[in-house]
């Protein structure tokens, strides 16, 4: 079984129209939105849930507030702020900045302090006329997104090893950090969907550096690449000099947002010279997978 | 006052807005510019600094004294990340999943634990005009963007106006962007992806009782933006601002070049973003 990522830096290049037209292209794929922060693919796959499990993860510190005597030992340990001193003197919790450590629990004299288990979010598997589909919302201010993203993946591959399909495509997040980290180790290949802007050039080049770094074989695709050409050629020459595929090169077109706001993936919407790139770009990305 | 520029969705318009919004302010106003954005940060190409400062970021991970260990496993069952692990006469210290939080180093009863730097990224500072700017860069392969961020709003002076460029999503990095904030400004674009994370953006500004207000950015874009208005009639979110879908933005702002650069029509609509802002506040 091979797992392809669709990974850019920045947000809004359009990893998730590439990935819903991918559900469609690809014949015998599960489908996961690892971007559990702000999980957009369903509105494009509108999945059927089957199944919906609650996410608990993280601890978070509560002080019984009757039996704190005030001694304010555990105040000037905690290293994220999230412990302060009410009128009374007694110590209390800001939830928000508490990462759930335990050290002040540890410590506190009077074991007044619970550390309690927190409901991080919930995932679900879904059925999609494209294949299953693994996708989560991760709570609003919630931490732990890495261990979210590693737990839909989990899934995906024991949904593709019983049903005997043989890919996981996987919608991913922006940036560089836990989540994303948490998405691309292991897989096999990284999509990076880039747009011809110093933003969108820059931050391939750092997620780049991130796929590098776990080894991680890229592909690069130029979203919207007559936007500018001249930048678009300059991402072109940077990835031959890194011997980077560029396997697409997609132009501007009115119709991806109506596509989005129609809720219906881009390849299934119009056709036109657009979507037959993009389907070229999945047989060459299939292509570097086997 | 310190304002704060979100969105949820990536890619609707951030930076654009923070970049903007303070290069509108700068000749009346002393602006602080901050890009919490420490995984992609972007502002910078816009507002083009003279970086001045740069200093390295470090946290703190356990470092062991393997002649005062005595293989007690108090650290491993202290840790609640599971950073450390005992195995037979040694241990192993995952400094990836280090939180630094010092409950190893505070409870080893042997006091064999002490904590040096792992380096997690650079903070740079400088002038972009009259704007003072400040930016972030995380290590590639560092997981944890919080602790920088955390040591980038340490130079926040809030005696000035503060502008913060917040990274996407709703998760821990926005929150710690968000924090101290008295205002939270929203883009977003009248899609559907922009509408539902809008919403959590949303959801993440009233948890933390920051208040909000709304500019649509792209806002012709599919069947316009009427629902992200019911949307914010509903929630009794304002709505600040509208920027109509127009190629000649996009393609300025690929040019690395600014919408008050490109069309200076804008500029009264930036300051009197800010005044409308103000007098919600006040």
């Amino acid at each position: 079984m091979k797992q392809i990522v669709v990974i850019s830096g920045k947000g809004g290049t359009g990893k998730t129209v590439m990935s819903a037209c991918f559900a469609v292209l690809a014949r015998n794929a599960v489908l996961a939105d690892v971007d559990v922060d702000a999980s957009n693919l369903h509105l494009l796959l509108r999945p059927e849930i089957q199944e919906r499990h609650i996410f608990r993860s993280g601890l978070k510190a509560r002080i019984d507030a009757k039996k704190c005597t005030g001694c304010g030992l555990c105040l000037p340990h905690c290293r994220f702020n999230a412990l302060y001193e009410d009128k009374e003197g007694k110590a209390v919790v800001e939830a928000l900045s508490c990462e759930g450590c335990g050290l002040c629990y540890h410590i506190c004299p009077e074991k007044v302090i619970e550390m309690e288990t927190q409901i991080a979010g919930e995932w679900y598997i879904s059925k999609t006329k494209y294949g299953p589909f693994v996708h989560a919302r991760l709570g609003i201010a919630e931490e732990n997104s890495g261990k979210l993203v590693t737990e839909v993946r989990k899934k995906a591959r024991e949904l593709a090893a019983t049903e005997a399909r043989d890919l996981v495509i996987m919608d991913g997040a922006p940036g560089i950090g836990c989540p994303v980290i948490a998405s691309l180790t292991g897989t096999d290949l990284a999509l990076i969907v880039t747009e011809p802007t110093p933003s969108g050039r820059h931050d391939m080049e750092r997620i780049v550096g991130l796929a590098r770094y776990f080894k991680i074989r890229v592909a690069c695709c130029i979203n919207k690449f007559d936007l500018n050409l001249e930048n678009s050629e300059q991402i072109e020459k940077w990835c031959r000099e890194q011997s980077i595929p560029v396997t697409g090169k997609i132009a501007f077109d009115a119709a991806v947002p109506e596509s989005v706001v129609r809720g219906v993936p881009y390849v299934e919407y119009t056709s036109n010279s657009s979507v037959d790139e993009i389907r070229r770009m999945w047989s060459s990305l299939l292509e570097l997978i086997t | 006052m310190i304002i704060s520029i979100a969105s949820g969705k990536g890619g609707t318009g951030k930076t654009t807005i923070a970049v903007n919004l303070a290069l509108a302010l700068q000749p009346n106003h002393a602006v602080q510019f901050l890009d919490c954005d420490v995984e992609e940060p972007n502002a910078h190409f816009f507002l083009k600094p003279r970086i001045e400062e740069s200093r390295e970021v470090f946290t703190p991970i356990p470092e062991i004294d393997e002649n005062l260990c005595n293989y007690c496993r108090k650290c491993a069952e202290v840790c609640a990340y599971n950073a450390l692990a005992v195995v037979k006469g040694a241990v192993l210290v995952f400094s990836e999943l280090c939180h630094g939080c010092g409950a190893c180093s505070l409870l080893c009863p042997e006091k064999a634990i002490r904590e040096v730097g792992n380096r997690i990224g650079v903070i740079e500072s400088g002038r972009a005009g009259d704007i003072r700017f400040i930016h972030g860069w995380l290590d590639i392969g560092q997981a944890m963007s919080p602790p920088l961020i955390r040591a980038l709003k340490k130079e926040m002076d809030p005696s000035l106006n503060v502008i913060i460029d917040v990274p996407p999503g709703t998760s821990c990095p926005v929150i710690e962007s968000l924090k101290r904030s008295e205002f939270c400004l929203l883009v977003t674009e009248p899609t559907p992806f922009g509408r539902h994370d809008l919403e959590l953006a949303a959801g993440a500004a009233k948890e933390m009782k920051i208040p909000c207000g709304v500019v649509i950015n792209r806002a012709s874009l599919g069947n316009g933006d009427g629902e992200v208005r019911d949307f914010c009639a509903r929630e009794g979110i304002p709505v600040l601002m509208t920027i109509p879908f127009d190629r000649k933005i996009a393609e300025a702002y690929s040019r690395g070049q600014t919408i008050v650069e490109a069309f200076p029509v804008y500029r009264s609509a930036f300051l009197s973003l800010f005044e409308n802002i103000k007098k919600l506040l006040s």
